[in-house]
Order: structure tokens, then sequence, then C-alpha cells
């Protein structure tokens, strides 16, 4: 590692601590979601350092984006500032942050450096996804290789994660249209922000198709991409109004294609058992093996934004339509 | 071709049900859709647990990826007795659940309800089957979100709060357990566990070993509940619908401690956990406060769910303590013990479930006079509860006394005695209930109470029947228990 990666290191964890120590010690709810959204963006700089980029690029997109956004469109329902509360001891959690720190501390101390090259991470299976994935995969992006491919099930875990979380807000949330709500008044126009934004919202909905489709050469994928296209829609639910953006993209529609995203990836694992493969064994869509990985990546990654995106742009929804003011 | 992708078809299925349970429109049809699928599940654990019975191992490689480069599904006895376990209790309660969600959950949200069962339950079982340390903690996410979902469905505004709970107290386990896995990669460079297992055996001195260890026990402890970290569990069981309960409550903490032994013994190996980590010493006197404080508390309860729910804690206690006593005998007993007190547990909530449904609440002072009223669910309730306490010719009987067997094999009688003290415990709180039900009078201005409908007392009492069948013919869960403690012990690697 070279010396300027190690002087970044040290600045951005430190900067990290210091936004940590900040978040605990305020009380107002919004410097807290702006402080998150704060760390993740510190996060995603050191995972560029890390020279991890499909990573800082998740982590920029989710973590200090619509994470950020769907925290703010919370405290539009809670109130701003924290409630002050009973007077609770603080020892326990002391103890218990202290004893897990120290484990860490403990465990971390003989832990195999990461700049060694001959880590077991390094050694073990690695090598064979840097030598091997270009020829077995055929694709050049080798983070995609092992997310999409070797690794394809547990994206397909994640995908259902994502699936679960909608889930569970549209049970404890629901969606509610303001169309038959008779006090529902329309906001406002304001001329000025909506030009601006539908001049940027095709851009946003551009780059958000380069993402999901170059997602095989550069870093990017179907979460990065559907979290994009999210963005775009949740700028014209801002600057518009949460009624026109619903008949835009109406809820129930986008329920049909959150599940259905899911199943395109599902489908594609049957699919290959159906032609006679493992689950999720791309070699055997197409006639030859890198064709048939090159589909299936293809297709999975596709159900992937596609769910990705619906999920995003529901749970804004449910939140917004929870909350007393327009936004 | 069916037979060699059942291994990956067990969990694909429910997987990929559930989205289809959300598209279906239709709430019966839904439902319908789902109790088939459960009963799919079922039929696909008795074809695994009947080809992996003699000791054969089943491999699936996901994607065609040879492991460790891909993600493996591997099957041996232990698995294919959790999966027997899980699904067997799924394709009770999912039938079940129709009626039983008419009245404690709005319409509205039917559809929801079926989907996350559906993903809970796949959770579970990929948790079970999986050979991925990783892809074990991906779908303990899915079974996780899932069940902070149905438990915060219950008609109680606190069910609110008690999912609320659950979730931090899940999500710190899921974290731990997740710093765990990542410890051993950045030690080993894999995450299957078979070959986790043949590289750790040369780190043993190693501290990064020594603390994923414990960030994984601790992590399981909280999602297995065990004491002093059990106390989401009261209010969770407490509050999520009838069916809910019956379902994560027999189900859940079973993975879970699955999950741990799998860690204990298959990837850290016995001889790391019990002779370098002296794991058993901390288990055990965690076992022994969880047994008498939980029944001790439980003999204070109003509500017969929460009654329940301390006894739950009770009874991991006792799956802990077969495990701290690193016997074979002991760990047949906690094995036999997921078994049977997933039968136990499941009965008894979904007799409450019937009482529910036609009393409206299960408050102790609420079942007064039910004896008569309700005779089949009060009976079964009985059953139920003497199989709680252990009485022969129940399940009870039979795990209680491998139990007591492998106490008096190590010599350590007090812990004997433990058992029978709060064996004894177990009479004072099931009792309370059934003199109420039986021996108090129906108050004279309490609205008239049918027997519950049969789509209830059927489910309720094929488990509670079960109760018994295993308790006087239990060659079946004793001979997949002590293969799978011997497998375990064998130090046969998967």
């Amino acid at each position: 590692m070279s010396a300027i990666n190690l002087l970044i290191d040290i600045v951005l964890l430190t900067m990290l601590v210091f936004t940590t120590i900040a978040i605990v010690r305020s009380r107002s709810l919004f410097a807290i979601v702006m402080l998150s959204g704060i760390y993740s963006l510190l996060s995603a700089n050191i995972f560029v350092v890390l020279d991890a980029v499909d990573v800082a690029f998740t982590e920029a997109a989710v973590g200090a984006g619509i994470s950020t956004v769907l925290m703010l469109a919370t405290i539009g329902i809670t109130g701003y500032e924290q409630k002050k509360r009973r007077s609770i001891s603080r020892i326990t959690p002391l103890i218990v942050v202290f004893i897990t720190g120290a484990v860490l501390v403990y465990g971390t101390l003989d832990m195999p450096a990461f700049t060694n090259p001959s880590n077991p991470v390094h050694e073990h299976v690695a090598p064979r996804f840097i030598e091997q994935s270009p020829t077995e995969v055929g694709i050049p992006n080798m983070v995609t290789s092992v997310l999409a491919s070797y690794r394809g099930y547990d994206t397909m875990g994640e995908v259902i994660v994502v699936f679960a979380a909608l889930i569970g807000v549209l049970s404890l949330l629901g969606i509610r249209e303001k169309k038959t709500d008779p006090v529902y008044t329309e906001p406002p126009p304001r001329p000025i922000l909506q030009v601006m934004a539908k001049f940027m919202i095709p851009f946003i909905i551009l780059f958000a198709l380069y993402v999901q489709f170059h997602g095989d050469f550069g870093p990017g994928g179907g979460f990065q991409a559907g979290v994009i296209f999210s963005v775009a829609i949740i700028l014209y639910t801002l600057t518009f109004s949460q009624q026109d953006a619903m008949d835009l993209v109406p809820p129930w529609v986008l329920k049909r294609l959150a599940a259905l995203g899911v199943l395109i990836y599902g489908g594609t694992g049957v699919v290959s058992l159906l032609k006679g493969g493992n689950f999720l064994d791309y070699n055997v869509l197409a006639h030859d093996p890198i064709h048939g990985q090159h589909y299936g990546i293809l297709i999975i990654e596709f159900g992937v934004g596609l769910t990705v995106a619906c999920v995003m742009i529901l749970i804004f929804f449910a939140f917004i339509s929870r909350g007393d003011k327009n936004p | 071709m069916i037979n060699e992708h059942l291994p990956a078809l067990q969990v694909v299925v429910p997987l990929l049900a559930a989205p289809i349970c959300f598209l279906i429109l239709n709430n019966r049809l839904s439902w319908l859709f789902a109790s088939l699928v459960s009963w799919l599940c079922f039929a696909m654990a008795i074809l695994l647990v009947m080809e992996v019975k003699d000791g054969a191992v089943l491999h699936y490689e996901f994607g065609g990826w040879a492991p460790p480069w891909g993600i493996e599904y591997s099957v041996d006895v232990l698995n294919a007795y959790v999966l027997l376990i899980v699904s067997g209790i799924a394709a009770v309660v999912f039938p079940y659940s129709w009626t039983s969600i008419q009245k404690e959950i709005p319409e509205s949200h039917h559809r929801i309800y079926f989907t996350a069962m559906m993903l809970c339950l796949a959770g579970l079982l990929g948790m079970t089957i999986t050979g991925d340390a990783f892809n074990l903690f991906v779908l303990l996410e899915i079974s996780s979100l899932s069940s902070y979902t149905l438990i915060s469905l219950g008609r109680d505004r606190r069910a609110l709060t008690a999912s609320f709970q659950y979730l931090i107290m899940g999500t710190i386990g899921a974290t731990f357990i997740l710093i765990g896995v990542g410890l051993l990669y950045a030690l080993t460079g894999t995450l299957n566990m078979a070959d986790l297992a043949s590289k750790i055996p040369a780190l043993e001195g190693s501290r990064t070993l020594q603390a994923a260890f414990a960030f994984l026990v601790v992590g399981f402890g909280l999602k297995l509940a065990m004491f002093p970290l059990h106390l989401w569990l009261p209010n969770a069981y407490a509050f999520a619908p009838s069916a809910v309960s019956a379902f994560i409550g027999s189900t859940a903490t079973k993975v879970a401690i699955y999950a741990l032994l799998r860690f204990l013994y298959t990837v850290f190996g016995a001889d790391f956990s019990f002779n370098f980590m002296q794991v058993q010493w901390l288990l055990m006197p965690l076992a022994v406060a969880s047994i008498l404080f939980a029944s001790m508390v439980a003999m204070f309860q109003d509500g017969i769910k929460r009654l329940l729910a301390y006894s739950s804690v009770a009874q991991i206690g006792y799956m802990l303590l077969g495990i701290s006593l690193v016997n074979i005998t002991g760990l047949t007993g906690t094995l036999l013990h997921l078994f049977n007190h997933a039968l136990m547990k499941g009965g008894l909530f979904l007799t409450l479930g019937a009482i529910a449904y036609r009393v409206g609440d299960t408050r102790v002072k609420s079942i007064a006079g039910l004896g008569q009223a309700m005779p089949f669910t009060m009976g079964a309730f009985v059953v139920g509860a003497l199989s709680l306490i252990g009485v022969p010719l129940t399940v009870g009987f039979i795990s209680k006394w491998y139990l007591i067997l492998a106490t008096l094999e190590k010599g350590y009688w007090p812990l004997t005695v433990l058992i029978i003290i709060s064996s004894l415990m177990a009479v004072v709180y099931t009792w309370r209930i059934i003199e109420t039900a039986y021996f108090q009078e129906r108050p004279a201005n309490a609205p008239e109470v049918k027997e519950a409908p049969l789509s209830l007392l059927i489910p309720a009492w094929t488990l509670i029947a079960a109760n018994l069948y295993f308790g006087i013919n239990s060659r079946l869960s004793t001979d997949l228990a002590t293969g799978a403690a011997k497998m375990l012990f064998g130090g046969s690697l998967l």
C-alpha cells in the first residue's frame, strides 16, 4: 500500500469516528439522518481506496442516497426532534459495547494484514476467480462474475431480502392513495424546481440503464441501477406531487413488477433446471456455455434491477403517503 | 432427475412460491396455494430423510460451480432431521392459518401474511440445508425479516413494539454472525463449511479464530434466545397472531440451535469448541439459569401465550444443557428435544389459537369453565401440557429421559435434580390453566362459547396426537437423533 493511501485511510477513518460521535450525541433527527448519509459517503470512499469500486458504488447509491431519502421521509412522519426520555441506565449498554469492541480488537490483532499478497483470502478461492472467470464466465468485471454466477444463489437471496422488506413495509404502513382522501389538496406549483427536474430526470434514467447494462464491463449492476432508477421517480414525486407520481407509476403495477423481478431471477434458475443443468447453471441456457453465461447474467440482472427499483419506489410511497405534509 | 435436484427444490420451491402467493389476488387461492406448497415441502423433506438416514450425504452445487467457488447444499442426517421438523410444522400450520387469521388479521393483509409465512419457511429451510456459511446468513436475513413482519401483524398494538424489540435484537445477532463469518473468511479465504472445517484445525492458536467463535456463539445465542439474551422472545410470542406463534415458536429457535450445533461441531470441530474454547462451561450455567428463571417467571403469568413463551425459554435451556454435557446421550437429548418441543409447543399454540378464535383472548382468567364448553380443545391442551411436563407415554418424557441419563452418565447429579425440579415447576404452571378451565365455573355474564371449528381442531389434534404417537413409538425420532449425534461426534466432517 502506498503512503498516500495510508494517509487517506487515516483521514477518512478519523472522519468516520467523528461522524459516529456526532450521531450518538445529536438530538436532532434531521442532523442524524444527514450525518448518516455522510457516514455512508465516507465508507464509500474507503471502499474506493480498497479498490472495491462495486461496493463503493452500492454504498454511495444505497447508503448515502436512497436510505437518506427514506429516512427523511420517515422523519416527515415522526417529527424532527428526538423526544425527551426518562433517563435510563447507560452502564449496561456501555459495558456491552466495551466488551464487543475489546473482542474485536483482540481478534484482529493477529488477523492477516490485508496488504499481504500471501494471505489466505488471496490464495484460496480468489485465484480461480481472477484467472478463470474471463474464460469460464466470459465477462471482464469479475465482481459481477462472482455475484451473478459463482455466487448467484446468494444474490437471488439478497433480492428476496429486498422483497421481504417490501412485504414488511406494506404490512406495517400500506400505501394510501390521496385521490380518495377528501382533505387532500393539490400542492402549489413550483415552476423552477419542476422545470429543472424535468430536465434532469431523463438523464438519471439513462444513467440507470447504463449502470444496469454496463455492469458486465464496469462497476454497476442491477442493485445500483434499480436504486438510481427509483431516484428519478422520487425526484418527480418531490417536485410535482405524490398523486402525479402515483398516476405515472401506479402502486398496484409496481407491486406486481416487484414480485415479477424475483420470479425472473428464480425462473432463470428453473429454466436451467429444465434444460438439464443445476439450479442457476447458465451454461446450459445456450449452445455455447459462454453465451449461456452472458444471457443468464443479463436476465438475472434485469430481474434484480426491476425488483429493487419497484421496491424502493413503493417504500418511498408508503412513507410519504403517511406523512401529513405533502412533499 | 427430480431426485438429484431435491436439495435445491426443498428451498427454491417455497422461495419462489412467496412472490407467487403475493401475485395471486384471491385470498383463498393464495392460502390453498401456500398450503399445497407447505405439503410439497414436507414431502420433499421426507424423501430427503429417507435418502440420508443411513449415513449418506447429498451434495448440490448451485450454478454448477464446485465448492468452495460456488455455493453448496449438503444434506446429512442432521439437516434432514431439522428439515423434517420445520416442514412438518409448516404443513400443519399453513392449512390451520385460514380460519385462525379470519378473526386476528384484517382481510387486506391476508396475502401479505401468506407471503411472509412462505418467506419465513423458505428462509428457515435454507438455513438448515446450506453448506455455505455466508449463504446461511442470507437465508437468516430472509427468515428474520419475514418473522418481524409476521409478529407485527398481531391484533394487540403491543405487537408492534414486540416486533421492533425482536428486530433490534435479531439484527444485532445477525450482525454478530456476519462479523464471525467475515473473520473466518479473512483467516481461511473460504466460506464453504466443509472447506472451513478442513482449514480450522491448523489455526487453533489464532486470536482471530477465537473472536470469530465468540461472535458466532453470541450471535446464534441471540437468535435462539439463550438466557440472558432471551428478552425479545416472550413479547414476540405473546403478541404475534396465534398461527405465527405456533410456527415461529416451534421452528425458529430450533433452526438457530441447529446452526449453533453445525458451527460448534462441523465448522469449528468438537475438539476446538469443547477442549480448546471450553464453551460448555459458558453454556451450562446459562442453561441452568434459563431453566430455573424462566420456569419461575412462567408460574406468575396471566396470559397463557406469555406463559408458554417463558416455558419455551426454559425448554431452550434443556437443549443447551444437553449440548453442554458434551456426550452422545446429552446431544441426542438435545436433538430429540428439538423435535419433541416443536410438537408440544406447536400443538399447544394451535390449541390456544382455537381458544382465541372462540373466546377472543387467552388470559388465564378468560378460560374459566372452558373444560365443559370446549371439551376437545381443552382435551388437546391437557395432553400437550402433560407432554410439556414430561409424563411417560408423551414425547416430553423421551427427551427428558435422555437428558437425565446424560447427566447421570457424567455424574452431574445436581443437574438431574434440576431437571426434576423444573418438571415439577412445569406441573405448577400448567396446572393453573387446567384448574381454571375445568374446576371454575364460567362467569354468569360471559357470552356462550361453542367448541372450536374442525378446521382448527384437526391441525391442533394432529400435532397433539403426534405427541402421543412419538411418545409411545419413538423409534423414528430417536434413530434420527442418535444417528445425527453420533455423526457430529464421529468427526466425519460433512
